[in-house]
């Protein structure tokens, strides 16, 4: 009876191995806390080690089989490699971004552009740093560029 | 910009005008505007003549190898000059809104 629930602790660990993969692009990213720094997932993956851990621990006592041990080494490699992955995305593949050695400098003036915005109207940046803001004259405008929804 | 449009408010106060650039046509700027509820303009750059202007290009990083912007903020005065850059060297580490608050403080 009790090798039945035998590898309870490596599905769960590899469960939150992906759970804290998946997690990160999809709900931490919206909180800068957590964002800048992905420590939220990597406390998730220091609990799946956990119970991978336990888990192997289990399946390689007396108590284990064969057939578990294998599971159970499969299991960890996967989740090993999901870590693998994760850290290469935010690590390594998130700072490969181009060195932009001529934008423009602090002091420098602003490139003017001429752009369509959502309803298809042509906006100049002339005009969003002369348009009135609630009011008054605007202090100035912050151009944000994103990579888009591609 | 997620942040940014929950900060809308202290931007506004602060005489901030937010304005985002990508090389997303206006259909699906549109899109974006109705999901995530943003207030301030969503600029299409299709061509990339702004993005290359303010060397902000990401060469084959886009769909189908096509060249997109890198993330990166640039806050500008009222005389055009630019006052503040922020170019990220983690695509998923960003200015926060409060560090460009403060950055605009200087600008009065």
């Amino acid at each position: 009876m009790r090798t039945r629930f035998l590898t309870w602790q490596l599905w769960i660990g590899f469960l939150l191995c992906v759970i804290a993969f998946i997690s990160y692009p999809s709900f931490f990213v919206r909180f800068p806390v957590t964002r800048d720094f992905p420590w939220a997932n990597l406390l998730l993956y220091c609990v799946a080690s956990a119970f991978l851990i336990t888990g192997l621990r289990r399946v390689f006592s007396i108590e284990g089989t064969r057939r578990k041990r294998i599971l159970g080494s499969i299991l960890a490699i996967m989740s090993s490699l999901v870590f693998a992955f994760f850290i290469f995305v935010v690590f390594v593949f998130g700072r490969q971004l181009p060195a932009s050695a001529h934008a423009p400098q602090v002091g420098q003036k602003a490139p003017e552009f001429t752009l369509a915005d959502s309803n298809g109207k042509s906006v100049r940046l002339a005009e969003l740093i002369s348009a009135p803001l609630n009011g008054k004259a605007p202090t100035g405008v912050l151009i944000v560029f994103y990579r888009g929804y591609w | 910009m997620r942040s940014i449009q929950k900060r809308l408010a202290a931007f506004d106060a602060a005489g901030i005008r937010p304005v985002a650039i990508s090389v997303d046509p206006p259909e699906v700027s549109r899109d974006l505007v109705q999901k995530a509820g943003y207030t301030f303009p969503i600029l299409s750059d299709p061509d990339t003549t702004a993005i290359k202007s303010y060397d902000v290009v990401h060469a084959h990083a886009g769909e189908n190898g096509r060249d997109i912007a890198r993330p990166a903020e640039f806050l500008v005065d009222s005389s055009g000059t630019v006052r503040w850059i922020n170019l990220t060297e983690n695509y998923w580490v960003r200015a926060r809104p409060q560090q460009i608050l403060d950055a605009a403080k200087l600008l009065h």
